[in-house]
């Protein structure tokens, strides 16, 4: 008894996962083996099209005599660069026809004309003429008789599917496509944009944790730059940010701060020299990391508040009889209590960051040396079009996401170790 | 101790005024008044004069007196000596200095001289910097994109800081870019398709994952944790690496530029989340209530209807709202998909919108403003729920 109710309680629980199950593994699983599939093959996007056998059924009445119709049939391969093998047709007629012209490749049996057109190679052209008569001398309905369309079959390669495999594509990425400073850029990009959103994070939980007029709204005012779209604040910020235009050049030029405009999105390299010595600064790189920081720094805000209000008051109110500066009581109680929150947060966010997309292509579109690595493979799947590349650039980057969770996860299992 | 203290004060509370007078003349400057000078000089040395008055006068005087004295003396010398500006510039002027007189009200010699002072000011005056300084850069983007939205190509060329709103116009001029957008650019169908697509991954979304996150909450079958734990782990997985063989998948299919792909890629990304988030909750719902129900032999479709949804309406709403702002704001399944302005979401619109150079910025800006209005709204509006979603499933972003 106990035995089928817990079999019940099986078949109830498979039926249930079932569907959210088989659709995330159609979607997100197996995409993942097919780009694994697809890295190692010479793919460009134009392959991926399926050839078609293709036919325009063009009705034709011959003059003097109604009883009669010529049909034209306009054949093509709609690919450019595939052949079709063992093109097949099939079209239907009324059942008053009679065929007058049988061509040797066709046969007409119970008012269907079946064709065997053998191999069409790309780019192939035909017009195939019929002529059709009535056997009662009724008038013929050009519009019905266009209304029924041909069917067209035939088999081609799917070059998704054949088994010719190369490594073209991962030595292309690692070895010619300045594979290191693509790697960098991201890295800073990655690195910079983690930091810096878990400081202001800190700094605006804090803040928020202390009561003031206001304290709700400020919370969700902090919010805003997360949860609205990506395109309408990266098309603001671009505003703002425009050399000829935007506000905050003309702003700074109003009030005498700058000379001349600078492009923040679109400029390299910035010379700045700070007690003599000269900085080359990445300006452009430099300007997407703090979109990235005001942008995600709300997400650290959230956690952070999250768990400074879960600090118990007894550790405040005994620092407090202690004689406890409000700095102290920063750095001996609320940090060390945030640390596990941060080292989430930081493998997280870094996670996203080094696969964020979005932000920079909105603002940059890669340019000015901001071409991170996943800027690269749309790049090269969609920009240049091929997609083994951007497909194995893909692959990359899963395998350095793998490699820094691996470490990070050695380094905090560690760490924790040593406490 | 207490010089020491009585100049940091000084000088913390006069930075922290400059910078409120900045933000205000950067604000004016906006509105079109010529302002060419933040004066800082003047104010430094006003700043430090009033602060230290306000020290050396203690409770002599009562403060709200005090305040408006101070404040008064302050606009006078500022706006009638040294610029003439308009009414309303002076009275935020005079508003600002009297809030920042009203904040250093409660500091006294006395209050100076207590332990830990010095830190106490600079963690005040930081906490108060702080507010400012984020509200002003969060809140001046969303400002701009609104503002912007309201003048004309030729109005900004001729004077790029002025964004001031004339409201004397015609109601059809003023929404011009508004009604240029939704007649040229179609942005009405694409509210549509963006609204279909985003309810309809909601809805999916919660179809197939109630049952499943009930599954994994309640029964017990072979094969759960490895389903509970692979559910973080795919949903950790980035994008950017489902983009190409999807977009292969989809053109074979030919499912690319229609409104069933999108909602098949989006209800499959959000599904882990969304099985994540439920089942943390259907755990929490007492055990006993569903056995009572097995009792009266209610099928399983029959406590998941009758029982398990009436007592998580709180957060299967957090779940449909975090869903709803994904599916709204995603952009880079929807650049991929689509390149067919028949079958545009808003975002995608937007992004075609500025393809093209010669779009004036306030049809861009006006675009941005109505597809981010729906999502503030929703996020203002509900917030209580969507913090809690943001907080579950914010692995993502």
């Amino acid at each position: 008894m106990n035995d089928t109710l817990a079999n019940t309680e099986k078949k109830t629980a498979y039926i249930l996962t079932l569907p959210a199950v088989l659709l995330v593994f159609s979607i997100i699983l197996f995409p993942i083996f097919a780009n694994i599939w697809i890295s190692f093959k010479e793919v460009e996007l134009k392959d991926i099209r399926i050839p078609e056998p293709r036919a325009k059924k063009i009705v034709k009445s011959i003059s003097d005599e109604p009883s009669k119709i010529k049909i034209l049939y306009k054949l093509r391969n709609s690919s450019l660069i595939q052949e079709i093998r063992d093109v097949s047709f099939q079209d239907r007629f009324p059942k008053n026809f009679e065929i007058e012209n049988l061509d040797p490749r066709c046969s007409f049996k119970k008012y269907n004309l079946k064709c065997e057109f053998g191999n069409w190679p790309a780019k192939y052209r035909e017009n195939f003429q019929v002529i059709f008569a009535t056997n009662d001398g009724s008038k013929i309905d050009k519009k019905s008789l266009k209304s029924i369309k041909p069917k067209l079959d035939g088999k081609s390669d799917n070059i998704l599917l054949n088994t010719n495999f190369t490594l073209k594509n991962f030595k292309k990425v690692l070895f010619e496509n300045e594979f290191v400073d693509l790697l960098l850029t991201t890295f800073y990009y990655t690195f910079f944009g983690t930091v810096g959103s878990i400081v202001f994070g800190i700094l605006t939980a804090q803040m928020v944790n202390q009561k003031f007029y206001g304290r709700t709204f400020m919370r969700s005012v902090l919010l805003f730059p997360y949860v609205a779209p990506v395109v309408a604040l990266a098309y603001t910020w671009e505003l703002l940010l425009d050399p000829n235009s935007g506000t905050l050049n003309s702003l700074l030029l109003n009030y005498q701060i700058i000379e001349t405009p600078i492009n923040l999105l679109g400029q390299k390299y910035i010379e700045i020299s700070i007690l003599g010595f000269d900085f080359k600064l990445r300006l452009a790189l430099t300007t997407v990391i703090m979109f990235e920081i005001w942008r995600y720094f709300p997400l650290a805000f959230l956690f952070i508040l999250a768990r400074l209000q879960a600090i118990p008051k007894e550790l405040y109110e005994a620092a407090d009889v202690d004689g406890a500066s409000p700095f102290q009581k920063f750095f001996n109680i609320t940090l060390p209590q945030i640390t596990a929150v941060i080292s989430i947060l930081f493998m997280i966010r870094f996670i996203w960051n080094f696969n964020k997309f979005e932000d920079v292509f909105l603002l940059t579109g890669g340019a000015s040396g901001t071409r991170t690595l996943p800027i690269n493979v749309y790049q090269q799947g969609f920009a240049i079009s091929d997609i083994g590349m951007g497909s194995a650039v893909s692959i990359v980057i899963v395998v350095l996401l793998l490699m820094f969770m691996f470490f990070y996860f050695k380094l905090l299992g560690k760490r924790v170790d040593e406490n | 101790m207490r010089i020491k203290n009585t100049i940091l004060f000084s000088l913390i509370s006069t930075f922290f005024l400059i910078f409120l007078i900045s933000i205000w003349k950067i604000l004016a400057t906006l509105q079109g008044l010529s302002i060419n000078s933040f004066n800082i000089e003047i104010i430094l040395m006003f700043g430090l004069l009033i602060s230290l008055a306000h020290l050396g006068i203690g409770d002599r005087i009562k403060s709200i007196y005090k305040s408006i004295i101070f404040s008064s003396i302050f606009v006078f010398c500022d706006g009638y000596l040294i610029q003439k500006l308009p009414i309303w510039y002076n009275v935020g002027i005079f508003l600002i200095l009297y809030f920042f007189i009203n904040k250093i009200s409660k500091y006294t010699f006395i209050s100076l001289k207590e332990e830990h002072s010095t830190q106490v000011i600079l963690f005040d005056f930081l906490t108060l910097f702080g507010i400012l300084f984020f509200s002003f850069v969060i809140l001046f983007p969303f400002y701009m994109m609104l503002v912007t939205s309201f003048k004309t190509q030729i109005a900004l060329l001729v004077n790029p800081l002025d964004f001031s709103i004339n409201f004397g116009q015609d109601i059809k001029d003023l929404f011009k870019s508004y009604f240029v957008i939704f007649k040229s650019y179609k942005f009405g169908k694409y509210i549509v398709i963006s609204t279909i697509v985003s309810v309809g991954t909601v809805i999916i979304t919660l179809l197939f994952a109630i049952p499943a996150a009930y599954a994994v909450a309640r029964l017990n079958f072979f094969g759960k944790t490895f389903l509970s734990t692979s559910i973080l782990i795919i949903y950790m997985f980035p994008a950017i690496v489902l983009v190409i063989p999807l977009y292969t998948i989809f053109s074979q299919l030919g499912l690319r530029n229609s409104i069933e792909g999108l909602l098949i890629v989006y209800t499959a990304t959000t599904l882990p989340v969304a099985i994540y988030m439920l089942q943390g909750y259907f755990k929490s719902i007492p055990k006993e209530l569903e056995e009572a129900a097995i009792l009266d032999k209610l099928s399983w479709f029959g406590i998941i209807t009758k029982i398990i949804i009436p007592l998580s309406i709180p957060a299967i709403s957090s779940v449909a709202l975090y869903v709803f702002m994904i599916a709204w704001n995603e952009f880079l399944f929807s650049l991929m998909f689509l390149d067919n302005p028949n079958s545009f979401t808003l975002s995608r619109a937007i992004q075609y919108l500025s393809g093209d150079a010669e779009t004036p910025r306030q049809y861009l800006m006006a675009g941005s403003v109505v597809v981010t209005l729906p999502v503030l709204f929703i996020f203002v509006y509900f917030e209580k729920y969507l913090v809690s979603g943001l907080t579950a499933g914010s692995v993502k972003g």
